[in-house]
């Protein structure tokens, strides 16, 4: 046994290119599935979201859903795809038990939407990534396979099948392969999902979360020589989260740059993403595309949508996120990179709406990306699930404006509104926060403070106004953190001055 | 010319799960080779202005709007299965060729 030395990542990549391809799975956030009206919704009980359409018994008849490939043509449009006059769905026939039926309703050589483009960027610069197709698919019910470590298949003695979730409209795009990204490989793929996501969640077309699996990407990765042609490549699946896509993309190509160094060949392979050694073990064989002897669906009638149709929809369209926060961040003054932390907070439309509710673009950056995205964190939730709505966070900033509140006890108030005590001014009046503006009661305590600290006062007086710190704080003590720091300040330098 | 070969019989048969015998095979290869010529001449008598035909009704966008019909209860959804546990399809383990 030879002893290999594992290559670092930067010799990789001095060695060897990169060619990347993406396919990302979107489930559409429909009410009903793609074929049948059984409703979509996440985590119902096994089994009670079907029909016989769906559970593909004797008889049934599939009818596509409008909504669906009214979505479908819409990804399209926002990826600058050209929409197909007429097309078909086919039926990919294979036999493993997430499908009822043994088929999969799919598209095959006629997909909905083909030869386009997004535009993603990665450290400043543009990477354009070529759209090779957009089709329309049904998703696969659910296994639990028992006997195996941890529900994997592998070891597995039998499985048990939900199809609640067969059949709910699935949308798949397939990039071109991408070369020349180099080191930024595994950079450009997370960038380019990201970038998707953001797109697809414009549309409002799904919720794309990929820890409920309703956006899932597989990946494939090769390395060549330069000037050499392309490598075999494999797939990765089951990488879901951003962060593993990079990861997945990096440790591919690692490994196979190990291979390749000992004189190896690729396998064209399904490769498996653990996410918790972040590596990739093989899996199935890829059987060839023929294998699975796709035929034109006969239950269906082709689709052929109305060119005006999809010019209404293109019309239609919202401005695309990129440009979308390129115009904001200017809007708002930020820095690349201020906007760049907006972003990949998941900010931008609840910082927009704060605005919108009356709040300044900096007071509203400021409570997203500070207390509510450290409670978030905490709390292990999306921004946007914390509870605290936008015109909560407008209305808390404008008590903290008006200097009814300073920003310790606007955090107080922030625990009210999670707690659902109600509106931050309610909050402020019911839990009695309100800041002592109170002349008469914080002069009394400004009073106290330099009696009980006549030797600090003594400094003051001779013109160390640094000194002023521990009467303030004597102060907000005394007030029980209810008084404006800044007021407290003024009030003791004027009365020992004058004094 | 035979229209289908004895290995892609198998390849079809292997695809298909279904465990086919050396003499299934050539008689199989025999018969499909049959029906596969009958269904070949078809092609002799198509003009280049006859496209494909996959669907027999000259209808498109047949759609329905997205709204919810109710489907089968748990129990009936499961009625038919030849085993069931914990609410779900209780099936043999699969993928063994692929694991």
């Amino acid at each position: 046994m030879s002893t290999t030395v594992s290559p670092t990542y930067d010799d990789v990549v001095a060695r060897y290119e990169p060619v990347l391809g993406l396919e990302v799975h979107v489930e559409l956030g429909t009410n009903t599935k793609m074929f049948c009206g059984c409703p979509t919704g996440f985590g119902a009980v096994p089994n009670t979201q079907v029909c016989p359409v769906c559970l593909g018994l004797p008889g049934s008849l599939p009818v596509a859903n409008r909504a669906a490939i009214e979505a479908t043509i819409r990804i399209g449009l926002a990826l600058n795809c050209s929409i197909a006059t007429w097309c078909r769905f086919a039926r990919k026939n294979y036999f493993y038990p997430d499908m009822p039926k043994n088929f999969q309703i799919s598209q095959y050589d006629e997909p909905l939407c083909s030869e386009g483009w997004l535009d993603v960027e990665v450290d400043g610069e543009l990477v354009r990534v070529g759209i090779e197709r957009v089709h329309l698919e049904e998703d696969t019910g659910k296994s639990l396979h028992l006997g195996g470590a941890t529900g994997r298949i592998h070891g597995a003695r039998e499985s048990l099948v939900d199809y609640n979730r067969a059949g709910i409209p699935l949308v798949e795009i397939v990039t071109k392969p991408v070369p020349g990204t180099g080191a930024k490989a595994p950079t450009v793929a997370k960038a380019y999902v990201a970038e998707l996501r953001d797109v697809v969640r414009s549309l409002g077309v799904s919720d794309v979360r990929m820890e409920q699996g309703s956006l899932r990407c597989d990946v494939n990765t090769s390395l060549n020589l330069p000037g050499r042609p392309w490598g075999t490549r494999t797939e990765t699946k089951n990488v879901n989260s951003l962060r593993s896509v990079e990861r997945a993309v990096r440790s591919e190509m690692l490994r196979q740059s190990l291979v390749l160094d000992a004189g190896g060949r690729i396998t064209q392979e399904t490769r498996h993403f653990h996410e918790d050694t972040g590596e990739t073990t093989s899996g199935r064989s890829k059987e060839t595309a023929t294998d699975y002897r796709y035929l034109p669906e006969p239950d269906l009638v082709p689709l052929a949508p109305d060119p005006a149709w999809v010019e209404r929809l293109r019309v239609a369209l919202p401005e695309a996120p990129r440009l979308r926060h390129q115009r904001i961040r200017a809007e708002w003054g930020l820095t690349e990179l201020e906007m760049q932390a907006v972003v990949n907070a998941g900010a931008v439309e609840l910082i927009e709406a704060t605005v919108a509710a009356g709040a300044t673009a900096d007071g509203a950056r400021k409570w997203w990306l500070g207390e509510l995205s450290r409670r978030a964190n905490e709390s292990g939730v999306e921004l946007g699930s914390l509870g605290v709505r936008p015109v909560q966070v407008a209305e808390l900033q404008r008590l903290v404006d008006e200097g009814k509140i300073n920003d310790k006890l606007a955090r107080v108030v922030l625990d009210g509104v999670l707690a659902g005590e109600g509106s931050p001014a309610e909050i402020m009046v019911a839990r009695g926060l309100e800041v002592v503006s109170d002349t008469g009661a914080l002069a009394a305590a400004v009073d106290a403070a330099v009696a009980a600290n006549p030797a600090v006062a003594e400094k003051i007086r001779d013109g160390k106004v640094a000194a002023a710190g521990v009467l303030v704080g004597a102060v907000m003590k005394a007030t029980r953190g209810q008084a404006d720091a800044k007021t407290v300040r003024d009030m003791i330098l004027s009365r020992l001055s004058a004094g | 010319m035979v229209a289908i070969s004895r290995d892609e019989v198998a390849h079809l048969a292997r695809l298909a799960r279904l465990a086919v015998t050396e003499e299934e095979l050539d008689t199989f290869a025999g018969q499909l080779d049959v029906i596969l010529q009958s269904v070949a001449r078809v092609g002799e008598v198509v003009a280049a202005d006859i496209p494909p035909t996959s669907h027999s009704i000259p209808l498109t966008n047949v759609l329905r709007d997205d709204v919810v019909r109710p489907g089968l209860g748990q129990d009936a959804a499961l009625s038919g299965a030849p085993d069931t546990d914990q609410g779900r399809f209780r099936v043999p383990r699969i993928l063994e060729e692929e694991a």
